[in-house]
């Protein structure tokens, strides 16, 4: 009955939820742009390049943020058998990969003209690029099983697992990165940045997280009303007779 | 009925034994996978040289790190079987009906894995050594890392079998839901050989990434095979 209950209301409830959520994402997201690309003043070292951060922190932000958002899903889809949680997770991870590749290529076009190279083996690049893989096998496990529900319990027992081994790979690759080489690279998280650089970097946050809430509510509708679908051809096949005459 | 009772529900470690006991004689029997997994390392570490170079320099650099990968890869081409086979015979059902608490069945499996497989790939590993010019001092940190780490990868590894039993191409997606998960240890397994001493840092955080894998993977792999099995 729960079962049957709950994406009702889910749906009701995002439907109403939605014309928010995408508009204010909007706004944050064109305002935050606006402060980054004219508003905010050059970098007296960086130039103009500093501009690509603004796209770059909020999505690995967004990269960690997304897998936690997954976790936790995932926790709730198990202990309460939530349709609901289950489907969230699903939704929620293809945009967290898209989060870590927008990550990755922005970190590498801004890495070009700072640091004279598309890639280094620094820690945080590592770790991002194994959290991209995490993302993958997590896509590729829902892929792999038909059965929805199987699914859903088989990528949140692959989540949880994740989401305990991301410290640990992060710590390690950190640990692995001070063994192997000095740290040489001078990277923008001094003691303060400055207000004209903040503002638009928490609106863009903000903006980010707003973004990833409306795709999220979206796509989890989405899969509602497949499935919705795909029970009623279900039943239409097993009285299709019946269905035709009427038809 | 207590006497009754005890005789037919015999404790945890007999039954433990048994297991451990029938996989490995099933393993021997069926032509040795630990055998063919060890060759398979050997073969791997041997195309290095090929690859990169024969300059004694640059392999005693990367001996360590090749060595690791090449244990990762071997343990994982493996893995695929570790309940699959099981699954496809139908004694996995049997297992379900045995007074065992399923992540005691998963560590009993891995175990046996470990002594079937892993072991002879520590066995063969310092001769790798020899061959990728890994410096002397180096081999004991090698064999004492590889004794404590390859444990942490059969569990890892076993979370992503349970996952993957009974799903189509599971052995590909196996090695791809495992790998980044065995990041950390590849790490501090590489590291503690770099170090140069027995005893080291990353050797402790080895050790306790394995006993952290203990724990959480018996109960994640358990809650796979139960969902699989349904």
């Amino acid at each position: 009955m729960l079962i049957h209950a709950n994406p009702k209301r889910f749906m009701d409830l995002s439907g109403r939820l939605l014309p928010y959520f995408s508009g204010v994402a909007g706004f944050l997201l064109v305002l935050g742009l606006y402060l980054a690309l004219f508003v905010a003043p050059k970098d007296y070292q960086q130039s103009e390049t500093v501009r690509i951060m603004f796209v770059h922190v909020p999505a690995a932000l967004m990269t960690t943020f997304v897998y936690a958002f997954m976790a936790v899903a995932s926790i709730v889809g198990l202990a309460w058998k939530h349709p609901v949680a289950d489907m969230a997770a699903k939704a929620a991870a293809p945009i967290g990969a898209c989060f870590a590749v927008l990550m990755l290529a922005t970190g590498a076009l801004w890495g070009q003209p700072m640091w004279g190279t598309w890639w280094v083996w620094d820690a945080r690049l590592t770790s991002a690029l194994v959290q991209l893989f995490l993302y993958i096998g997590y896509i590729a496990l829902w892929e792999a099983i038909d059965e929805p529900t199987r699914a859903a319990r088989a990528a949140a027992i692959l989540a949880i697992v994740g989401v305990i081994n991301i410290p640990i790979i992060k710590f390690s690759v950190e640990w692995w990165n001070t063994l192997h080489q000095p740290a040489s690279l001078a990277k923008l998280d001094g003691p303060s940045i400055d207000p004209s650089f903040l503002w638009p970097l928490l609106i863009m946050m903000a903006g980010y997280v707003m973004f990833f809430a409306t795709l999220v509510l979206l796509r989890t509708r989405t899969e509602i009303l497949n499935r919705r679908m795909r029970s009623l051809h279900m039943a239409q096949v097993r009285v299709g007779e019946q269905v035709k005459s009427y038809g | 009925m207590s006497s009754l009772n005890t005789q037919s529900q015999p404790g945890l470690l007999p039954i433990v034994k048994s297991m451990i006991a029938r996989d490995m004689v099933l393993s021997a029997r069926i032509g040795g996978s630990g055998f063919l997994a060890a060759v398979f390392f050997i073969i791997v570490v041997s195309l290095v040289p090929l690859g990169v170079g024969p300059q004694p320099e640059v392999l005693s650099v990367i001996a360590s790190g090749m060595i690791w990968v090449g244990v990762l890869l071997a343990s994982l081409l493996s893995l695929d079987r570790l309940f699959q086979a099981d699954f496809e015979d139908g004694s996995m059902e049997l297992f379900f009906l045995l007074p065992l608490p399923l992540p005691v069945l998963v560590l009993a499996k891995v175990v046996a894995f470990w002594l079937t497989t892993a072991l002879p790939l520590i066995a063969v590993a310092p001769i790798l050594g020899l061959l990728l010019n890994l410096p002397g001092p180096s081999f004991g940190a090698l064999i004492l890392a590889l004794v404590i780490g390859t444990p942490g990868l059969s569990l890892i590894g076993s979370i992503a079998a349970a996952l993957t039993m009974g799903l189509r191409r599971g052995g590909l997606l196996l090695s791809l839901l495992s790998l980044p998960l065995c990041v950390p240890i590849l790490i501090f397994g590489v590291g503690s050989i770099a170090e140069g001493s027995m005893w080291n840092s990353s050797m402790a955080l080895l050790l306790a990434t394995t006993l952290i894998a203990i724990v959480v993977a018996p109960i994640a792999a358990a809650g796979a095979l139960k969902l699989n099995m349904t």
